[in-house]
């Protein structure tokens, strides 16, 4: 199949960048939308060109590297996909796909389509843990669990951090991303004890970072590769404003 | 935690505005109530509804209150909107075409256009209860609400701009009241299909309860 | 010259780590925030490392190529974490875990190693569940076991399909509580290309700052190497596409010897190539051969959709040739099989290179729906990437590359022949022998960093209380950034035609052709030739586009792919020193009259650790003599 591109080229983060169309002829419908971008770059380079900058790693979906901003949605068409896992037989031949970076003032571009991500970072490190050290862990089955807690608990906890959340958000809120890492620690009973600290302190941090207030549009759902759900959203609004109206002074 | 007091964090402008809006909502169901007297053939429900709700201190109290929660709701709306649209210098190139909740793209426009009729609302009916605006010639003499009523919707101009701000008051229940119950932590999977159902109910009943009251009184009075 | 000493504990197998442990020196509180240590690596074994050393109260500085520690490639494992537990009471013990892995990995591992994996293992099971893991648990709230890769007990946790993501997301919020003590300082998007040694011990990296193409000194007491395995080697293989050898392969230059390079396992059931352009294999869990049947048609070449041809004209040659094991056999026998099938011309698919994996008996004995909970995550992602639903028709699967049982040569301690430079996880060589079972990479990395380091270092770094700070303007700093720039100049100035990943792929060829599944003498020499050749022209062709000042991702890839010629050298070379046959190291001159592989104890049971004697010079073997006290050798069947 034959497409046509059209593609954010930007050199780095000071300078401006723009839109750049590109034709690509003979694109296996086998392909993975990446590999169609490594095709791209290939016939770039020989061409003496700069290649497209664009994140991956794992391209199986779980590492959540690479995301791209492709026709409209994050990872693209498919739904429960990541970018990597996209394959070129969801696009028509002739199609025109334009492929854009995360677009969030929490999410700075560092080239073409390449954007800084360690806002994420930031957030857990405000308290996206249990503070337990190494070595004063009880046997692991002194803290049993109920089945279908651990499994509610494991489906927030498959967030790979890929950032979709935010840039399908018209309001790139942070709130999917946080509320998966509250909630996992906040249903596990090894999380509980210090679940009012950790919303509020990666709350808090979440704010800083310029993301936007949530709007209940629940695109953040809808474009989760991992179909994380925004019941997990009003679990941290309940357990914030338990801890907002409950906790002590000096907290 | 070294927050200050007096900043507040995201969640609570959003807690606060979803507070302060299913308040306003408790509020519509009273007011539609209200009005719907005027559908009573004459005048006299209506004013003595009127007159319970004028001379009750209780309620006068409340009004204020009521007064506040507009102003927080409206003050927190606008808040949230200028974050959000902060929070994406750069937009994209290509619309998003993402399945999401339809009516929530567009509280706050929704919302200003409710505002606008809320002023209007307001100079024709509530200020001239608190005395700021003088009432008009036609209804001096009794403090007839009911009589002003009927006048203004006798006027098809001022008919349309009402009805039209109750679909957009509908559009902003549909998405509001599901997502009031959201913010507030109340989604669980047993209930919530249920309370979006009858978020949209409530939209459906607030918009066309209030609407059928000037096309009654345009065509059929 | 460097001398191997292991320096394994006297003493009885159960009692030689707790012993040892005893033994080994402490760092008072006062002196352990004025130690440095440098770990290399954010993957299980680096990030539990750095959270452990943190928590000691050490001045940790972490390194890592990706954008966050949360991506290293141990998060894409996928069964599960295995841990002698005994939760079924089905007879399991740190003494049965030890010895699966030695007969696993065909009696070519370190018995005292192995032993302490196994004695950690439970541990770590303990720290995960304490950590937040949601591993899978019964109704009862107990965690739940399953089996894995063929032992004959169920000892594997797990967390659905995605054991090594929960995993990992558990150490790097251990790593990120650390960050925010401050005790870990983390340096993300940047590539280590150098050790710095002072005076015979190592005391810092070069790195490449990805984003600004800057060249970085960092100095420490101790380095710390977890930077995973090499498989990425054969350029299509089940690794992400960053994973490298790159930081051991400079260790091994500047003196750390490389052991068993050519032991690298081949996954039997991963998706097979589907287009020219594909640079990555993707596993399916070796799960689905707990419930799927492995066929090829019993005519050559026979091109029918496979739902239309009669059972009576397949061939379920595992179920044929190892009627105790079926399906279940170990990774390096189910990976033979099924190349010596499509070898011979019974491969299904246009390439002719791979064979089915068929769901139908299972779903007509237990249901579609019995088989969606137990794998519908990985019929899926099957689905999604080859556009085939695997619930109506089988899924076609071919080996790839996958796991290095290979790497840096450490003693006991976990320490490389470089004084102060250590190596755990997937990088150093020492538990899994020739072979490694299911579920026991996820047990090492994180037993390696939370359990084991954290004390062996701790001896080292006992003598360096008096060392001061490193000094990054130390001459030994100067050379090597002297070095690596020059190499990048070296690199940017060839200005040829062809890409690094074209020379990758050839590469990656050359290698699976000679130096994969089934070796011969005569075909290493060959592959050997033709590697020389290829780096030859690499050095000559290679075309990097951009400046090296700033973020160039082709830059990245040649850095890379320069050392994987180096390294492909030396698989070689090894699989040549090794004359005989044993877990994934398959000699065709070395097997039974029925095919399998012919281990030579008398001859082979040692470690092959080679010291680098320069570019493309015939790098020097050191043997480390493998000594058996606790476990008899056997010949390994499973027919």
């Amino acid at each position: 199949m034959d497409i046509k591109l059209k593609i954010w080229r930007q050199k780095n983060a000071s300078t401006k960048g723009r839109f750049e169309d590109y034709e690509l002829r003979d694109v296996s419908p086998e392909m993975s939308f990446l590999e169609m971008l490594d095709y791209l770059n290939k016939q770039l380079i020989e061409g003496g060109k700069e290649p497209v900058t664009f994140e991956h790693d794992c391209r199986e979906g779980i590492c959540g590297t690479c995301g791209l901003y492709i026709n409209g949605r994050p990872h693209g068409p498919q739904q429960h996909t990541t970018t990597c896992e996209l394959h070129m037989r969801a696009f028509k031949d002739g199609e025109t796909i334009v492929v854009e970076p995360w677009r969030s003032k929490a999410f700075p571009i560092i080239k073409d389509l390449a954007v800084d991500r360690s806002a994420f970072d930031k957030i857990m490190n405000a308290g996206g843990f249990v503070n337990i050290d190494t070595g004063s862990a009880p046997e692991a089955n002194n803290i049993p669990i109920n089945k279908k807690i651990s499994d509610r608990a494991f489906d927030a906890a498959v967030c790979i951090g890929c950032g979709a959340c935010v840039a399908a958000c018209k309001n790139s809120s942070a709130m999917l991303f946080v509320a998966a890492k509250v909630s996992q620690f906040a249903l596990l009973p090894q999380g509980k004890v210090e679940a009012a600290e950790r919303v509020q302190r990666m709350v808090e941090k979440m704010d800083e970072l310029g993301f936007g207030f949530c709007s209940n549009t629940y695109a953040c759902e809808f474009d989760c590769p991992k179909g994380i759900s925004v019941e997990f959203i009003a679990q941290m609004n309940r357990e914030f404003l338990s801890a907002k109206l409950c906790a002590h002074k000096g907290h | 935690m070294k927050q200050s007091n007096f900043k507040l964090s995201s969640l609570s402008h959003k807690t606060i505005l979803a507070l302060a809006g299913l308040f306003l909502m408790l509020f519509l169901c009273t007011h539609l109530l209200t009005n719907l007297l005027l559908l009573a053939g004459d005048s006299r429900a209506f004013d003595a509804a009127v007159a319970f709700l004028s001379s009750n201190p209780i309620i006068k109290v409340v009004e204020y209150v009521l007064f506040a929660g507009f102003i927080i709701h409206i003050l927190m709306g606008v808040i949230v909107w200028i974050n959000n649209s902060r929070a994406r210098p750069v937009k994209y190139y290509v619309a998003q075409g993402s399945e999401t909740s339809f009516f929530s793209k567009f509280m706050i426009h929704t919302g200003l256009i409710i505002f606008t009729f809320l002023v209007i609302h307001l100079i024709n009916f509530f200020f001239i209860k608190l005395g700021w605006v003088a009432l008009p010639d036609y209804a001096k003499d009794t403090h007839d609400f009911y009589s002003m009523a009927v006048v203004l919707f006798k006027e098809p101009l001022y008919v349309i701009l009402y009805l039209v701000s109750f679909v957009f008051l509908g559009f902003h229940l549909k998405h509001a009241f599901q997502s009031a119950f959201q913010t507030l932590g109340l989604n669980h999977d047993k209930y919530f299909p249920a309370i979006k159902v009858i978020g949209t109910i409530y939209a459906l009943v607030i918009s066309i309860g209030f609407s059928i009251i000037p096309i009654y009184f345009l065509f059929f009075h | 010259m460097i001398k191997l000493d292991s320096k394994i504990p006297e003493g009885p197998i159960a009692e030689k780590w707790s012993k040892h442990k005893t033994s080994l020196r402490l760092v008072n509180p006062a002196n352990k925030k004025k130690l440095e240590v440098i770990v290399v690596g954010s993957g299980l074994a680096g990030a539990s490392a750095a959270s452990a050393l943190g928590e000691l109260g050490y001045k940790v500085k972490v390194f890592c190529f990706q954008d966050t520690p949360r991506r290293a490639h141990s998060v894409a494992a996928q069964g599960g974490i295995n841990a002698a537990k005994n939760y079924k009471n089905d007879g399991d013990s740190v003494y049965r875990l030890f010895l699966d892995m030695i007969k696993g990995g065909d009696y070519r591992a370190r018995e005292a190693n192995v032993y302490r994996a196994a004695e950690v293992s439970n541990l770590v099971i303990d720290h995960f569940t304490a950590l937040g893991v949601p591993f899978a648990r019964d109704y009862g709230g107990a965690l739940d076991n399953r089996s894995f890769g063929g032992v004959q007990v169920s000892r594997t946790f797990y967390a659905k399909g995605q054991t090594g993501q929960q995993c990992l997301l558990g150490t790097y919020s251990s790593l990120s509580r650390q960050i925010a003590k401050g005790r870990v300082t983390m340096y993300s998007r940047r590539d280590m290309l150098d050790v710095v040694v002072i005076d015979g011990k190592a005391r810092g990296i070069i790195t490449r700052n990805l984003v600004t193409g800057a060249i970085e000194r960092h100095g420490a007491h101790a380095v710390v190497l977890a930077t995973g395995g090499y498989g990425t080697v054969f350029y299509l293989s089940t690794l992400a596409l960053g994973s490298n050898a790159t930081a051991a392969w400079s260790a091994h230059k500047k003196g750390a010897l490389f052991a068993n390079p050519s032991f690298i396992q081949i996954h039997p059931t991963s998706i097979p190539v589907l287009n020219d352009y594909q640079c990555k294999l993707t596993l399916m869990s070796e799960s689905l051969r707990n419930d799927g049947r492995v066929w090829v048609p019993k005519g050559q070449a026979d091109k029918r959709h496979p739902n239309s041809i009669p059972e009576e004209e397949r061939d379920y040659y595992l179920e044929r040739r190892y009627p105790a094991f079926g399906n279940l056999v170990p990774r390096d026998v189910a990976s033979r099989a099924a190349k010596e099938r499509c070898d011979a011309g019974y491969g299904v698919g246009d390439t002719g290179l791979s064979v089915y994996l068929d769901f139908k008996d299972a779903i007509a004995k237990q249901g579609k729906k019995a088989i969606e909970d137990k794998y519908g995550n990985l019929f899926e992602m099957y689905e999604k990437i080859t556009g085939i639903n695997p619930y109506n028709e089988p899924m076609r699967i071919y080996p790839a590359g996958h796991y290095t049982m290979g790497g840096l040569w450490v003693d006991y301690n976990l320490m490389t022949t470089i004084p102060g430079l250590y190596a755990i996880g997937e990088s150093n060589f020492s538990d899994h022998g020739a072979n490694r079972l299911g579920a026991s990479s996820l047990m090492q990395c994180s037993g390696d960093g939370y359990f084991i380091l954290p004390y062996t270092i701790s001896d080292y770094l006992a003598d360096e209380i008096r060392s001061p700070k490193t000094d990054i303007k130390h001459p030994e700093f100067d050379q090597a950034e002297k070095e690596v720039k020059e190499r990048i100049n070296r690199l940017m100035s060839v200005n040829g035609t062809q890409t690094a990943s074209s020379f990758h792929k050839r590469l990656g060829k050359i290698l699976w052709d000679h130096c994969g599944m089934f070796r011969t003498a005569e075909g290493l020499k060959k592959g050997r030739v033709l590697l020389d050749q290829l780096e030859e022209e690499f050095w000559k062709e290679i075309k990097i586009p951009g400046d090296a000042n700033e973020l160039n991702q082709e830059l990245e890839k040649a850095l890379k792919v320069a050392d994987f010629f180096e390294v492909g050298r030396l698989m070689m070379e090894d699989a040549l020193d090794r004359n005989e046959s044993c877990g994934a190291h398959f000699r065709e001159e070395y097997q039974t009259e029925q095919g399998e592989a012919k281990r030579d104890d008398a001859n082979y049971a040692y470690v092959a650790a080679w010291e680098y004697q320069g570019h493309a010079q015939k790098p020097l073997l050191h043997m480390e003599p493998l000594k058996f006290e606790f476990v008899e050798l056997k010949e390994r069947s499973y027919k």
